[in-house]
């Protein structure tokens, strides 16, 4: 038995049974991650010595009889936006190429108290802003499925290390489609949680009122499995829900039967991929045979999400990176006269192109003069696409949109011209600003053979509808069985 | 005539605390006028009497008592500082704040 063939619920099974060891699995997973980095270039930074004596420890652990929890030996990798004590967390930006965070994510302890083991830190771009990983400030990292292709983006790195199969499953988080849309260009489970399901204790702040935490996985029951895990309430994170939290893995074979399946009448399919719209046509035909009713609804506000989103999240990270001034912690320009030129110069060397164009916007959107007819428009655009979906959702459990409007692009191919990037989230950012949970399942291939996923979005804490949808779909379909044409 | 000029580019770059190159207002300027043509589209929604949202969920609930409780260890925080010299004196050093 391969261990890298497995997914993270069949590790903890054969770990458990004690066909395989905690380190047999860390091994196997390192090994090939070694094999296929110079092709991928998934990770920042991998943790190699210390993930091999914590195999070691829990199989001692094992020995004695006992259990860390329910991913015991399990090996993951956090997108490199999540804080670990004793990992670098760069966030993919030379202004912290050198920090080491003094504590744990609420997310990486949660992880840890259960028994996994954390390999490494994976690629992003810069602060998570971009949809391509291009944007980051060490290395671009390539699609495992056509390594001409960027692998999406924000989370691209986590996304390709699950593909590639150099970790059976990964943390990301999403904004606006970060989770979602690498984990569709890569052909993976990608889960975007409810706003507050997820602490963000210890998540590097992009836009404080979307961020969220999401797993990826290459199985619908791993990001069932890890969700279970970092879900529920956090003292340490204002925003986090006090909801309880399901059991979203044992939950996953419910009847989808009765369920009732919006479909948007009108998307915008201008400069939408036609084998993107065969896909998704012919993945409503699979719901509709295995029993699921599907109901034309109307998200007329739609096609207002990503200006509204472009205005409220560079707002947002405009504040939110002011605090990046070379005076706490990370880089500092060297060699300044006062203070205010070294935080200028600072912030000019420290930060890449794309974190300054969106300061500028964010910062430009909340100057004197703007602030209304931008900011405070876009919020109340915002609430009518929350109205939309609510209104939605009183005729239906869960709503069908397809992730992304293409298949995986060619690195470079949209690195001059930030709008046509911001637009290949179109699909992806209206679940973020209304705060509904949305996953991403393998739904296809392109005839490039590049993935191609389907997106199905739920109602607020309904993260169990749509993982039962998504593992319905799953079983119906063997998207999920194929690989990359790596080796 | 363009919506965002070079020098709106550098009065929110004033105000952002960032240094840019010459070539990165020109790009800048030029891409944010773009982006906020794109973004003037919202303006064709009605939002009369609409409430503005902050955040999809705000608890208004998420309050603790005031209680004092272990912060993290002022020496191993210190150290993270890119500030070259008095370490170990518990301060972080600076340039001079006035010019």
């Amino acid at each position: 038995m391969n261990p890298t063939d497995l997914t993270a619920v069949q590790i903890r099974e054969q770990i458990g049974k004690g066909s395989l060891s905690a380190r047999e699995v860390t091994r196997a997973f390192l090994d090939r991650s070694d094999r296929l980095e110079p092709q991928v270039h998934a990770f920042l930074s991998r943790s190699t010595e210390d993930a091999l004596l914590r195999a070691q420890e829990l199989d001692d652990l094992q020995a004695r009889g006992q259990s860390a929890g329910r991913l015991h030996g399990v090996p993951l990798a956090l997108k490199d936006l999540i804080s670990v004590r004793g990992m670098p967390c760069t966030c993919g930006s030379r202004i912290l190429e050198n920090y080491f965070p003094p504590y744990d994510a609420t997310v990486a302890s949660r992880l840890l108290a259960e028994g996994a083991i954390l390999l490494g830190k994976t690629n992003l771009d810069e602060f998570a802003m971009g949809s391509s990983t291009e944007n980051s400030g060490f290395h671009a990292t390539n699609n495992p499925w056509d390594t001409r292709c960027v692998p999406g983006g924000s989370s691209g790195g986590s996304a390709a290390a699950v593909a590639a199969r150099e970790i059976p499953a990964a943390l990301g988080s999403d904004t606006g489609g970060s989770v979602r849309q690498p984990a569709a260009l890569c052909g993976v489970v990608g889960l975007k949680p409810t706003y507050g399901r997820v602490s963000r204790y210890g998540l590097v702040a992009f836009a404080s009122s979307l961020d969220q935490i999401g797993p990826l996985g290459r199985s619908v029951a791993d990001a069932a499995l890890l969700l279970g895990v970092i879900a529920g309430h956090d003292p340490q994170d204002s925003t986090s829900a006090v909801e309880p939290v399901d059991d979203y893995l044992n939950q996953l074979e419910g009847d989808v039967r009765a369920l009732r399946l919006g479909i948007p009448r009108e998307l915008p399919t201008e400069g939408m991929d036609s084998d993107v719209l065969d896909s998704y046509r012919a993945a409503i035909t699979t719901l509709e045979s295995i029993g699921v009713e599907s109901v034309e609804i109307d998200l007329p506000t739609a096609s207002h999400a990503v200006a509204c989103y472009y205005l409220i999240s560079t707002a947002e990270a405009s504040s939110n990176l002011a605090r990046y001034d070379g005076v706490r912690y990370g880089f500092r320009a060297p060699g300044q006269n006062d203070l205010h030129e070294m935080y200028r110069r600072t912030r000019h060397q420290g930060f890449g192109a794309e974190v300054k164009r969106r300061i500028i916007l964010g910062t430009y959107v909340l100057s004197a003069g703007y602030y209304d007819a931008y900011y405070l428009k876009a919020q109340k655009v915002r609430t009518l696409i929350a109205r939309d979906f609510d209104r939605a959702f009183q005729r239906v459990d869960a709503i069908a949109m397809p992730t992304t409007p293409t298949p995986a692009f060619r690195l470079g191919e949209k690195l001059a011209d930030p709008l046509q990037m911001y637009l290949s989230d179109i699909f992806t950012i209206t679940a973020s600003l209304a705060g509904i949970p949305a996953i991403n399942v393998p739904a296809g291939f392109s005839r490039a053979g590049l993935p191609i996923g389907l997106q199905l979005l739920g109602k607020h804490f309904a993260e169990t509808t749509i993982l039962r949808l998504a593992r319905a779909f799953e079983q119906a379909t063997d998207f999920a069985q194929r690989r990359p044409p790596l080796e | 005539m363009p919506k965002v000029t070079q020098k709106d580019v550098e009065r929110v770059a004033k105000l952002a605390h960032l240094e840019l190159s010459a070539e990165e207002k020109q790009a800048f300027a030029a891409q944010l006028d773009e982006i906020l043509t794109y973004a003037e589209r919202i303006d064709s929604l009605d939002t009369e009497g609409v409430e503005a949202t902050s955040h999809a969920l705000l608890r208004d609930d998420a309050f603790r008592e005031d209680e004092e409780r272990p912060g993290l260890a002022r020496e191993e925080v210190l150290r993270l500082s890119p500030s070259e010299s008095n370490k170990g004196n518990g301060l972080i050093r600076v340039p001079k704040v006035l010019p």
